[in-house]
Order: structure tokens, then C-alpha cells, then sequence
């Protein structure tokens, strides 16, 4: 507890008891008055000092203000005790409101406990230095013992350990790392003693970039929360001319038309009472305290959240777009199927990798490691690659041809025996001394998690899901069809893939989202034109890092769907705090204003709503399904 | 130039009216306080004296809410 809370507790026990023994005591009406008089400068003080002082600088109508007033207002009319209570209450309430606070701001800064505290460089002969991590220049070598943070990027110069990246990708399962592995800061080194040779100061390493994306997160301001500044400027003064009304209108009503006594006394402490129940604190903190909630929780899973506005808007995609490569599929082939023609799968699959030995394409090294096994590389000779179309060997006294059909073509071979219509994905075709021998027919390896993943997305609400690739269709359709995307739009250069985000982002209404979903390298420009781009497997890459509104450190494709949970998450308790606290304080207005509920109801309507808020929005932290 | 101040203030309204106060200072390009990390954040114009804006920050700051503290 903060030195100002204890302070409040003490004067809060002290006035109490001044209250209690005044209320008891069976004393002559001004003793009791002295008494709480006295409890009541105990417990006020300080508003009224902060009122004044509030006064002089032009600064009306704050709570201090308005506490001030009605208190004051109270013992005018004589009623001590009431007075007394009430600002007692406000007290209470308010310590409640900043241990709330305080509580909230201590578990979301938990969530991001991953700045390191400091950093041992090596100065030679083997000794170390205790230094801060901001002090560490590049290429100096530091050692991160078992246990500790790695505090600054770097690559290991020597050791071998497990990495824990928990901290950063929400991935529990550690990684090993070795000499020569990148390594990155915020990362716990687990095991092995690790000598690191630096390769970026502090402030470029992942853990200050990522560390200064969640803090300045809640800059960005999301709809929501506009709309209640927007609110809460029309509504304080709205409710200031209310309240003014409500004490004046009343009373003089009352004397003109009616020819009554005005009640003054009773209509200004309405109209009082109405201005403390008017404060907008619930609103104007719960949400922005929902969102950085929400973002905190996000960022413990591994999803790094630019802002609010995109955290809200996840809530409204109703589109996503991925990119192919690297995004849904792992970037490598495999095979799929061996189709032979009068020989084994196996003798077809040697063939095939004698003609693709030396190449470095994707496909040849698929090829070879599904072989797996040596072959004779003495007996290969004449080796004639045909660009885009496949190449041909000698081997011993055969002529080994793999490639496409145009491949075929050329060397006047029939292809015919294949049934296409069964084949899909890239297909090589292997002859061997003009004789067909069959053919293979490699795919995209589909990442694991990717077919439940399209199949959540669409229980959350995505009505479409669309795949970019640059890929040909023989490549493409595959791959949407293994995942049951219909709608896969193949062949695209990177300028293509802008200008059909853009022409989608046209069709679409307004208050719906489109996600884009790529790898952050070569399609920074469709991130930054999607409604909400999300970069993948981002740990390390600065560039994704920049393009992207929302960044996975790891390639799992389930923290999209996470990411969306969290977001209609934060969004419902987002809604339950405005409308709960609008109905609060409408409901004590009206009631208020007929004088049916007090200062007492007033202040449970300010600070208890707040309170209450706070604690709603305090469950944003929870990642969903997360059992901890 | 850029600059984060640690700050102490109790009210999220006022917080909102320190904010509008800051940007209202001469030498400030922009400013923004965060009542949730307590932080204000400030981008100084060119060639501005940093000492003399905040100085003119904080009076300012504490005008609107007198036990609000900036840790310059």
C-alpha cells in the first residue's frame, strides 16, 4: 500500500470512530456537533483543500469540487452527521477505486514482465561485469547463466542450452539452442551457461521493441473508447445544466404557479446530488482498462496487439485473406502421390532422383529426402538443366528425363497415360530411355494446425476465407482444397495481391473487418492495406514487426482464432461496463431528481459503479482457455 | 525529440486534462499521458528547450490537479 493509501486508512479509521462515538454518546446536541464537525475536517480536508485550490485555477466541476459542495452544503442545513458520512463513504470508496487500480496495473504489468534487469559482459580473462542491458554495446560478449534472461540479441559465441521463449511466443515448449543459433533477448536461458556475442543494443533487441509496441498500444485509441470521450464531453456539462435546472426550475415553479413555499434547501441538494452521480470516471477508465487487459492477456499468448483499435476491430472481422507461402503451408513440398508405370514406386523415385541431383530446387530436394538413401554419383555425367521445365541425365548408359509435361513434349514422350483428372499439385514426370515411367505429384506441406484452424475461424463468424499465393493453380488449388477454401486466387505478383485487397476492402460494408494474414515478408504491402494485418512467426523480424497491426511470434495458426476470442472477449465486457454503468447512473438521475435516493445512492452511483467496472474489466486478462 | 515522463496523478478524467493541457504548451509538438502505465509522453519541437517546456508542463499540470506529480 502506497504511503497517500495509508494516510487515507488512518484518517478514515480516526473520522469513523469520531462518527461512532458521536452518534452513541448521549451528549448535548453540540458536542455531538463538534464532534463530527471534527471528524468531518478529518476525512475532507483535503477535498476541500483541492476544491479551493480547484476554484482559484478555473477547474470547476471536478469531483473535488462537487464533494466540496454538497458536503458544505449538508452542514449549511444543519445535518453534521450526514455530512460527515458522506465524505466518509467517498473516502472509503475512492481508497477501493485506487487499489483496484493499482492491482490491475500490477498484474498487466506482470503479464509483461519481460524486460531484463541487467546484463554481464565479459572483460576479458574471464571476468564478468554487472552492467544495465542499456549499456551493452554490439558485439560485446555476454554470459547468461541457467535461470537468467537473455537480456540483449545476440548469437552464442559457445554452450549449448534450452531456451524457454514462453515468455515471448506463449509456445511452452522450449527450444534448443546452440553455438552459431540466434538467440533473443527476454528469452530464459534454462539449462547450459551461454556465452552470447551481442548483435543489437538494447533498444533494437525484440524484448525493448516489443516492450514499447504493448506499452504504447493503448495510444491508439479504438472506437469504443473515442466514442466515450466524445460522450463524456457532451454529457458533463448536459448534466452540469441538469443539475442546475433541477435547483432552480423546482423551487421557482413552486413559488410562481403553485404560490408554496420554494423548498430551496431540498431542490439544490437534488440538484447536487445529481452532479456527483454525473461523473463519467467508470467509463472513462474501465475501457481503456478492458483494452489494455486485453492486449496484456493477448501479449502473455504470444499475440502482440499494435492497439486498441485493432483489438476491437479483430471482433468485426468478417473476411481473411492468407497469404499461401509460409502462412498455411510450411514453404516445402512434399510428396503426395508416385503414380508408376511398369516399374516400382521406389525404382521410380530413384530415377527421379538421379535426374534431380544436383539441382537446388524446392522440388529436387524434396525428392532426394524422400529417398533418403545414397545413390551412385560416379555414373552420372551430361547432366542438362531445362529452365522451367525440368532436366535430363546420363546415367551409365540411360537417359533419365524428369520434369514437366512440356519436358515430356520435348522429348517426344506420350504422357497420355496418366489420368489427369485424378492428379492434382505439381507433377514431375519421369521417362527413362524415352520409355514413360510414371510420374510424382508433390504438394505444399499444409502446417498441422492450419484445417482446424479454418474450420474455427469459421465457427467464430468469418463468412469468407480467401488464399493469395503467387503460386501456379496446379500449386494452389491443392492446398484450398485440402483446407476447404473455395476461394483461392493464384498467380499473383506482389503488386497483384495490393490491388486485390483493395478491390475486396471496396465490396465489403464499412463496419466489417478484413484480416490479412501473411509472413511479413514480401507482402508488407498488403499488411498495411488490410483493415488488420497480421504478421506470423514475426520473433525476430523487424520488418513484420513494422508492417503488420498485429504480430504472431510464433508460426502457429491457432493464435488467430485466440486472438479473435479475446477480442469479442474484451468487446463483451467492453459493452457490459457502458451499459451497465449508463443504466446505473440513468436509473440514480431519475431517482435522484424526484428525490427518491440520496447523496448516499450518489456516491454508490460515482465511485461503487467504478469499482465495480474495474473489477468486470479485470477479466480481460484471461486468455480463454487457458486453465490457469 | 521524444521524451517519457513517469508520472502520478489519481484521476482518469484528469489525466485526459493534463493531456490537453500539455499540447496546449508552447515547444510541444504532442503530448499524451497514459493514466493506465502513468506515463506522459512528450514530443518536443525543434530547437525547443526541454528543461523550460516541462517546467511549463508541471505548472500547468499542477493547476488542473495539484497532487498530481511528473518525474522530470
Amino acid at each position: 500500500m502506497k504511503k497517500k493509501e495509508k494516510n487515507i486508512l488512518m484518517r478514515i479509521i480516526i473520522s469513523g470512530m469520531l462518527c461512532i462515538i458521536a452518534f452513541l454518546i448521549p451528549a448535548p446536541g453540540l458536542i455531538k456537533s463538534v464532534l463530527f464537525l471534527t471528524a468531518y475536517i478529518v476525512i475532507g480536508y483535503d477535498i476541500l483543500r483541492k476544491a479551493f485550490l480547484g476554484i482559484i485555477n478555473g477547474q470547476v466541476f471536478d469531483e473535488n469540487f462537487l464533494m466540496s459542495i454538497a458536503t458544505l452544503g449538508a452542514v449549511l442545513l444543519g445535518d453534521y452527521a450526514e455530512s460527515c458520512a458522506v465524505m466518509l463513504f467517498f473516502q472509503v470508496g475512492e481508497l477501493f477505486e485506487s487499489r483496484a487500480l493499482d492491482k490491475s496495473r500490477k498484474s498487466i504489468a506482470a503479464l509483461m514482465d519481460i524486460a531484463p534487469e541487467t546484463a554481464n559482459i565479459e572483460t576479458g580473462e574471464g571476468k564478468l561485469e554487472e552492467v544495465d542491458p542499456e549499456d551493452v554495446e554490439v558485439g560485446s560478449i555476454i554470459v547468461v547463466r541457467p535461470g537468467e534472461r537473455i537480456p540483449v540479441d545476440g548469437i552464442i559465441e559457445s554452450g549449448n542450452s534450452v531456451i524457454n521463449t514462453s515468455a515471448l511466443t506463449g509456445e511452452s515448449l522450449p527450444v534448443e539452442a546452440g553455438q552459431g543459433d540466434e538467440v533473443i533477448s527476454g528469452c530464459i536461458n534454462m539449462t547450459g551457461l551461454l556465452r552470447i556475442r551481442t548483435t543489437k543494443l538494447y533498444e533494437d533487441s525484440t524484448v525493448a521493441k516489443i516492450l514499447e509496441l504493448v506499452e504504447s498500444a493503448a495510444d491508439r485509441k479504438s472506437g469504443s473508447e473515442q466514442f466515450i470521450s466524445r460522450f463524456a464531453k457532451y454529457y458533463t456539462p448536459a448534466v452540469c445544466i441538469g443539475a442546475a435546472l433541477l435547483a432552480v426550475i423546482p423551487p421557482l415553479f413552486r413559488i410562481i404557479v403553485l404560490s408554496d413555499v420554494p423548498l430551496w434547501a431540498e431542490w439544490i441538494t437534488r440538484g447536487l446530488t445529481f452532479l456527483v452521480i454525473s461523473c463519467p470516471c467508470a467509463l472513462v477508465i474501465s475501457i481503456p482498462l478492458s483494452f489494455f487487459g486485453g492486449i496484456g492477456a493477448a501479449s502473455s499468448a504470444g499475440i502482440l496487439i499494435k492497439g486498441s483499435n485493432y483489438l476491437e476491430g479483430l471482433s468485426k472481422a468478417s473476411g481473411i485473406v492468407f497469404d499461401k507461402t509460409g502462412t498455411l503451408t510450411k514453404g516445402e513440398f512434399e510428396i503426395l502421390e508416385i503414380h508408376p508405370q511398369g516399374i516400382s514406386k521406389d525404382g521410380l523415385l530413384e530415377l527421379a532422383v538421379y535426374a534431380e541431383v544436383n539441382s537446388n530446387h524446392p522440388i529436387s530436394r524434396c525428392i532426394r529426402k524422400a529417398w533418403g538413401k545414397e545413390i551412385e554419383k560416379e555414373l552420372i555425367s551430361d547432366v542438362k538443366e531445362i529452365a522451367g521445365k525440368g532436366t535430363e541425365v546420363k546415367v551409365g548408359e540411360r537417359i533419365i528425363a524428369a520434369g514437366n509435361s512440356k519436358l515430356m513434349e520435348i522429348c517426344g514422350i506420350d504422357i497420355s497415360g496418366t489420368d489427369k483428372t485424378k492428379i492434382s499439385g505439381t507433377v514431375v514426370h519421369v521417362s527413362e530411355n524415352g520409355i514413360y515411367r510414371g510420374c510424382i505429384v508433390l504438394g505444399d506441406t499444409v502446417k498441422d494446425d492450419a484445417k482446424d484452424t479454418v474450420y474455427e475461424l469459421s465457427a467464430l463468424g468469418i463468412k469468407k476465407i480467401t488464399v493469395f499465393t503467387g503460386d501456379s493453380k496446379e500449386a494452389a488449388l491443392p492446398v484450398g482444397k485440402r483446407l476447404g477454401i473455395e476461394d483461392v486466387r493464384y498467380g499473383l505478383l506482389p503488386q497483384n495481391k495490393v490491388e486485390m485487397m483493395e478491390s475486396m476492402m471496396k465490396s465489403k460494408p464499412d463496419d466489417e473487418k478484413l484480416i490479412f494474414v501473411g509472413d511479413g515478408i514480401n507482402d508488407a504491402p498488403v499488411l498495411m492495406r488490410s483493415d488488420i494485418g497480421i504478421a506470423m512467426g514475426a520473433l525476430g523480424s523487424d520488418a513484420a514487426i513494422e508492417a503488420a497491426d498485429i504480430v504472431l511470434m510464433d508460426d502457429s495458426l491457432k493464435k488467430i482464432p485466440l486472438a479473435m476470442k479475446i477480442s469479442t472477449g474484451t468487446m463483451k465486457i467492453v459493452y457490459e461496463n457502458i451499459i451497465f454503468a449508463l443504466a446505473v447512473k440513468g436509473l440514480c438521475l431519475l431517482l435522484g431528481a424526484v428525490g427518491l435516493v440520496g447523496m448516499w445512492a450518489a456516491i454508490f452511483a460515482d465511485v461503487g459503479v467504478m469499482i465495480i467496472a474495474v473489477l468486470n474489466a479485470m477479466r480481460c486478462l484471461k486468455v480463454p482457455g487457458d486453465k490457469k | 525529440m521524444k521524451k517519457t515522463y513517469k508520472i502520478e496523478v489519481d484521476c482518469a478524467v484528469c489525466a485526459g486534462k493534463m493531456e490537453d493541457q500539455a499540447n496546449k504548451i508552447e515547444g510541444v509538438k504532442s503530448a499524451s499521458v497514459s493514466f493506465l502505465t502513468q506515463k506522459l509522453k512528450v514530443e518536443f519541437d525543434d530547437g525547443a528547450d526541454e528543461n523550460e517546456v516541462m517546467k511549463k508542463v508541471v505548472k500547468a499540470c499542477k493547476k488542473i490537479e495539484p497532487d498530481s506529480e511528473i518525474y522530470l
